[in-house]
């Protein structure tokens, strides 16, 4: 049984510039205690996808317009106030890009630690206080009895970024919500940060939904990929079928332009275009106009996800329809 | 090749007051605490290392936006540090930087256009008529349509912007151009165009280039050279392919190790080196060797004595007195 199941998720936000269709159709499901990778670029949709599971959605102007999140036997999206209430920073929780934006700053850190467990555990101060300071300890946090009654400003990036993982993890959740964790972060202190979410999670067997644009990170860290597009998922597959098989060429074209694969002196693969303004409906595959695969049916027919092999979907309409084999782009030559 | 820039001894201190009618010196931040480099025309020279270390620092004192405490930067046998403030001005057409974020570095209220022309009469007054080709040329270089240049910076995306910043850059036809994160803040898709770019521009024109990351796989794909700082000092040197795939220095090593490598079976593969803690504050620097508190190899020694970059092998530099037992 999956622990979460997203079926036809839309979010869209009604802007004064038009409607923004931010997350257009999206389905996915988390295993119990399995690591999955939301990529994508700015402005695909992959924190919307999940600020709309928690609720964290602005509304007015956003707007969940149709689909059902099934987490337990409850429906996040439809649930009332109360029970979604219950759910968030208990049962799901969640921890961002900003450590420093996301921590109150006029709040002693064991304020900020022990608020869950008061609100959702019914426990005593002194007891909560007791479970704050072995849940910074668990973190990697040095002499953690006197550094809990410190200010957020006091800690370092790394740092902080540990006290919110304690944060989150303090009660327990089934699923954690992890948004650009390491995107703020140097590479050194990055490699910490995400030993220390792959540890804390094998000893409490949460689930995590990772949302990253780095193809690095989610090659290190996740079982299961979503890759996002205007929106859409465009291709799902567990993390080596990504990277070895990529069945939608967008996903083959990301991969193709990281400087990390590529030779000295060697062009880099560039995808041409820009991504498509959402505020404009269009008909057919939001890739068409920068994909070097594009055909006539592309702008005809909407795509949606369908399984290629069991556990790996795209989107692609003519690697669907088997027309073709290879996605990845061969004898490019690069724009500058 | 000839010598083009040299950095001597060079160093930056930031004084730290306390006090409000008292006020008093108490110590001061060493960005850049001793640096020494040279680099040659047509050479790019990528910069790397964590947050803090003094990257931004060293660029803002080679191009004199902020005062050197010591040292010495001399562009083409010229010694910057010496001359007057007027001087630095008048020399200033000679460097040109590109910024982290192109939302920040246009002017809002300018166009393209006049953002370009300003650029190119810092170096000579040119008739009007001249101006307009010259600017359509610049835009067409960098890649945007010249039909363009009388848009605002708002009219355009992330990418284009930082063309814009890069046509900028070149307008006066600098000798030396200082790149401060010039992608880190753009996708993935867009950061390979404006690299491309990059690499084109400095192999067609000669250009020299010192380009700061953070990104060591990015550093290693456009620079000749690589210069690794920690805490304000040059920690390795060398050229890029060999540091990057064979570090000598323990943080050189750590650093590349923390790279995730977009490839899953490679990453199974690979021994990672988890450096403990952060780095430490460059108010009050460790003894001896910087990195010594969270480097895996440190012995006694290295608080004793802080090591200089030394030679280690034939055009490689480290600054550690390991090397040859690690």
């Amino acid at each position: 049984m999956a622990l979460l199941e997203v079926e036809n998720l839309r979010t869209y936000f009604y802007t004064r510039g038009g409607v923004v269709r931010a997350v257009d159709n999206v389905s996915f499901m988390l295993e119990p205690g399995e690591t999955m990778g939301i990529v994508g670029e700015s402005g695909s949709g992959k924190s919307v996808t999940c600020y709309s599971l928690l609720g964290l959605i602005p509304r007015p102007p956003g707007k969940i317009v149709s689909g059902s999140a099934l987490f337990g036997g409850v429906d996040l999206l439809s649930c009332p106030k109360e029970q979604l209430r219950r759910i968030q920073g208990k049962r799901i929780s969640m921890i961002f890009q900003d450590p420093m934006t996301s921590l109150n700053p006029y709040m002693r850190v064991s304020d900020q630690l022990v608020e869950p467990l008061l609100v959702h555990d019914k426990m005593s101060r002194s007891q909560a206080l007791t479970k704050a300071i072995t849940s910074l300890e668990e973190v990697g946090i040095q002499d953690a009895a006197n550094r809990i009654n410190l200010y957020p400003h006091q800690f370092s990036g790394g740092m902080r970024q540990r006290v919110m993982i304690a944060m989150a993890l303090i009660s327990r959740p089934e699923i954690l919500v992890a948004d650009e964790p390491t995107t703020a972060l140097d590479v050194t202190v990055q490699a910490q940060i995400l030993e220390l979410i792959r540890q804390r999670q094998k000893d409490l067997g949460t689930a995590v939904i990772f949302i990253t644009h780095d193809l690095g990170v989610v090659a290190s860290f996740c079982n299961r990929v979503n890759v996002m597009y205007a929106g859409r998922i465009v291709e799902s597959a567990p993390t080596d079928e990504i990277f070895a098989r990529p069945m939608h060429p967008y996903n083959a074209s990301l991969q193709q332009s990281i400087p990390a694969l590529h030779k000295k002196g060697q062009a880099l693969f560039t995808i041409p275009g820009l991504p498509p303004d959402l505020t404009i409906e269009f008909r057919g595959c939001p890739f068409a106009s920068r994909c070097a695969h594009v055909g006539e049916i592309c702008k005809e027919q909407d795509p949606a996800l369908k399984q290629i092999v069991p556990g790996h979907g795209t989107s692609c309409i003519r690697f669907q329809r088997g027309e073709i084999a290879d996605v990845r782009i061969k004898n490019f030559v690069s724009a500058v | 090749m000839s010598i083009f820039l040299e950095l001597e001894n060079l160093k930056t201190h930031f004084p730290v007051y306390r006090g409000a009618i008292f006020r008093r010196q108490i110590g001061s931040v060493k960005a850049v605490d001793g640096i020494d480099l040279q680099v040659s025309k047509g050479e790019i020279l990528g910069l790397v290392g964590e947050s803090g270390c003094g990257k931004s620092t060293l660029a803002r004192a080679i191009v004199q936006l902020i005062p050197t405490t010591q040292g010495a930067v001399i562009l083409e046998g010229r010694n910057l540090s010496e001359i007057s403030r007027g001087a630095v001005r008048a020399e200033r057409v000679n460097f040109q930087m590109i910024f982290q974020d192109p939302y920040a570095s246009l002017n809002p209220r300018m166009t393209v256009y006049d953002t370009l022309a300003e650029a190119i009469q810092t170096r000579q007054q040119i008739d009007k008529k001249l101006l307009l080709e010259k600017v359509g040329r610049l835009m067409r270089t960098v890649g945007l349509p010249a039909n363009q240049m009388r848009r605002y910076p708002h009219e355009f995306s992330g990418g284009q912007r930082q063309r814009i910043a890069i046509a900028r850059a070149l307008a006066p036809e600098p000798k030396l151009i200082i790149a401060d994160e010039p992608v880190s803040a753009l996708d993935v898709s867009i950061q390979s165009q404006i690299l491309n770019l990059i690499a084109n521009l400095c192999r067609e024109m000669q250009l020299t280039m010192i380009f700061i990351s953070h990104d060591i796989s990015v550093v290693k794909y456009i620079s000749d050279r690589i210069a690794v700082m920690y805490l304000g000092r040059l920690v390795e040197l060398g050229p890029a392919t060999e540091v990057v795939e064979k570090p000598l220095h323990p943080y050189t090593k750590a650093l590349v190790s923390a790279i995730p490598i977009p490839d899953p079976q490679v990453e199974r593969r690979r021994q990672r080196i988890i450096l403990q803690g952060d780095p430490p504050s460059p108010m009050s620097p460790p003894t001896g060797c910087a990195f010594h508190p969270r480097c895996p190899f440190a012995i006694a020694a290295c608080k004793a004595q802080r090591p200089e970059l030394e030679q280690k092998e034939s055009n490689r530099f480290a600054a550690c007195i390991r090397i040859g037992e690690i």
